[in-house]
């Protein structure tokens, strides 16, 4: 009883929240497991059929295109910004001039929506007028930039775009981390003559682990749900080769009127995330605390 | 007592939007539909007037995208607030909808007008009719299986225009040489069946294609034509240019146009473009059904009418299908729009040299072609075109492991 009144007022402003996430998730995620077992087209209707759209989508070449698209993508889009994003803070932390410029520089492509992102680098990489067509015409005619229209490099073209927009955000959190480090910290690194790279790497980079994980997980988000930034610079192309699972959900909803099997999707989608995001949620939010007690 | 207030007002911020109820005008209707381009604004703001004329109210809902307007119109039906005419194609797109009861059937003044005597070919009755009631209005004809082609490009190379897809393939290096994009191509999985479609049908003939499409007659599919058939689609894939994929299909038939390309396989609606540009049929370019049997295909768009709750609705949904269909909107929207009309008994004087190619074979009923989306589902069509698309795509997608997969489709109920 004690836990329901402290802070009663709290508790009940957080109500709507509590119940619209209640019903709206998880609503959402048992009503579309039961139409998942459906034969549902354009309209969501009860003709029970199995788990026939399952057995279906795990059979789909496309399905198993889009999973390993993801993966790529959630790998190199990590990795990519993380790594470029952490370069950039500790080049501008070195007290640089004109630092607010470069700083605006490097955050601009974040402001962009990735519709956008994806129609400028769709220019960029167009062979027939990009700037593989550029270079040709000032006469470097072995110049050859053909990622987007080429299958097997398409999705690293996607990665390379959304790296370019997400890098800058990752870099003002970690120059946030890492403007927060005690000057004194530096002092004594200096002391011991630890050369700069390594007190970046094994110090500093620690001591920032917040900032770590914050960019991992909205950066993790973004993977999972990425839609309108290949839509825009791909559609999904050539063939299907850069198709994701958002987009093959996206697409049995409206355009195939294939209701069930996006359903399907997106409940393998779900469970997907889950079993990824548990282990690492359980040990971060709850083992941890422990282990500070 | 502060804190008491503060509690109310957040427990009543997020219960505080309100339904703000529709002012119900006179004869108002609202509809959904995807022309958004010039020419098709100027086609469907003839309805429009037409609808005023007769003192309704038009709210125009235009809609980038038929993906895009379908998702709408069925979202909005879903959830309880149809608007009160749609646009879908002459297709399976909507037979959803009708067997959910979700649609008004027209019958009243469809029997009252006579739909059945006048709507021309009678395919597009069959589109229409479930159960013997009329549930949509064709509205216009569009066919598919074009070949677009710039006299000019052709004179350069020095090469005689082609009659089939085989004959092109055998002049196509020739324009190469001369500089030329022999074949300008939208690489969207649309726009890539599309052309299988015309390769296939012109190749094969329209018996043969129904085998497939209608009957999934696998013995039909197995005959060895079909492996003939993607291997010329495979030909073709080396005479288009490599910026293809995720092209529209009018910045393709820009290329036409503008002479950077010889030809385009593409549906009677790319004549639009050649029209803007302010080329003559025949003079500037010229338009060509490939294959010795010449057939029309029976594309288009209909309007069907949600069902409302409201009774009014009912009343201004019967008088615009009724509108619809009459013969004077019928030559004006049609003309606006390039498209034929579904009846016989309108004045096409306006039609230009390729539309009138269109018009006399409509007349002739063998000539008639019904395509992939007359019988078979969205999703049935769609995994069709994701293999085509592939097989375009993949150099290493053999001529057999497309044929597996494209029975198994063929096979799969969808």
């Amino acid at each position: 009883m004690y836990y329901l009144t402290k802070n009663l007022a709290s508790k009940i402003s957080l109500l709507p929240m509590i119940i619209i996430s209640l019903t709206v998730f998880v609503g959402c995620i048992i009503y579309s497991f039961i139409y998942s077992l459906t034969g549902s087209k354009l309209i969501p209707a009860l003709n029970y059929v199995g788990f026939q759209q399952y057995e279906r989508l795990f059979k789909s070449r496309k399905w198993d295109v889009a999973v390993e698209n993801i993966f790529i993508y959630g790998f190199v889009f990590t990795i990519g910004c993380l790594v470029i994003g952490f370069l950039l803070a500790v080049l501008i932390d070195q007290k640089i001039r004109g630092e607010s410029l470069f700083r605006t520089i490097f955050l601009y492509p974040y402001a962009m929506s990735f519709v956008v992102t994806g129609l400028v680098w769709k220019w960029v990489l167009n062979p027939t007028f990009g700037l593989e067509h550029s270079m040709h015409l000032w006469g470097f005619d072995w110049f050859k930039l053909d990622w987007l229209v080429n299958r097997e490099l398409a999705i690293y073209a996607v990665c390379i775009a959304a790296v370019w927009q997400g890098a800058g955000f990752v870099m003002v959190l970690m120059l946030a981390g890492l403007r927060g480090i005690d000057e004194d910290i530096w002092k004594s690194l200096s002391i011991e003559g630890i050369p700069k790279w390594r007190s970046y790497l094994f110090v500093i980079l620690p001591m920032i682990r917040p900032m770590v994980v914050t960019s991992i997980v909205l950066i993790a988000a973004g993977v999972v749900k990425v839609y309108d930034l290949i839509l825009a610079l791909t559609s999904g192309g050539p063939g299907y080769a850069t198709t994701t699972p958002a987009m093959y959900v996206m697409e049995n909803f409206f355009s195939r009127a294939n209701l069930g099997q996006a359903f399907a999707a997106s409940i393998i989608m779900f469970i997907s995330v889950v079993c990824i995001l548990a282990p690492w949620a359980y040990y971060e939010f709850y083992f941890r605390n422990k282990e500070a007690k | 007592m502060k804190k008491f207030f503060s509690i109310l007002l957040t427990l009543f911020i997020p219960l505080s939007f309100t339904n703000a109820s529709k002012a119900g005008g006179h004869m108002e209707a609202e509809v959904i539909h995807w022309w958004v381009s010039g020419g098709e604004q100027a086609a469907i703001s003839k309805f429009a007037e037409a609808w005023k004329d007769m003192g309704g109210t038009w709210i125009d809902t235009a809609i980038t995208g038929g993906d895009n307007a379908r998702g709408t119109t069925v979202n909005r039906i879903i959830g309880g607030n149809p608007p009160t005419a749609a646009q879908f194609n002459i297709s399976k797109q909507f037979v959803d909808l009708v067997e959910q009861g979700q649609l008004q059937s027209l019958e009243e003044v469809a029997s009252a007008e006579g739909w059945r005597d006048f709507i021309y070919p009678p395919e597009l009755i069959e589109t229409c009719e479930f159960e013997g009631e009329f549930y949509c209005v064709p509205v216009n004809i569009h066919s598919a299986q074009w070949m677009w082609i710039n006299n000019e490009v052709f004179e350069k190379a020095g090469v005689p225009k082609p009659n089939t897809i085989q004959d092109f393939i055998a002049v196509a290096p020739q324009i190469q040489d001369a500089g030329f994009i022999p074949l300008a191509l939208g690489g969207q999985p649309w726009q890539e069946g599309l052309m299988f479609d015309v390769v296939a049908s012109s190749t094969l003939g329209f018996p043969h294609m129904a085998k497939l499409y209608r009957d999934k007659d696998v013995e039909a599919f197995r005959d060895g034509k079909m492996e003939m058939v993607l291997q010329t689609y495979r030909d073709l894939n080396k005479f288009i240019d490599e910026g293809a994929p995720g092209r529209l299909w009018n910045d393709a038939t820009a290329m036409v146009v503008e002479g950077k390309a010889a030809m385009q396989i593409m549906g009677d609606w790319a004549r639009g473009e050649f029209a803007v540009a302010g080329k003559e049929a025949k003079v500037d370019y010229d338009c060509v059904i490939p294959g010795k049997e010449k057939y029309v295909a029976l594309g288009g768009d209909v309007f069907v009418f949600p069902k409302n709750s409201d009774p009014k609705v009912k009343e201004i949904q019967l008088k615009m299908a009724s509108m619809m269909v009459n013969p004077t909107v019928q030559a004006n929207f049609n003309n606006a729009k390039g498209s034929l009309p579904m009846r016989l008994d309108v004045d096409t004087s306006a039609a230009d040299a390729c539309m009138q190619m269109g018009l006399e074979l409509i007349q002739q009923p063998s000539a008639i072609m019904r395509e992939n989306d007359d019988w078979n589902s969205p999703a049935f069509t769609s995994a069709w075109e994701d293999i085509i698309s592939e097989f375009r795509n993949d150099p290493n997608y053999s001529v057999s492991a497309a044929m597996d997969d494209l029975e198994a489709v063929l096979t799969s109920g969808l």
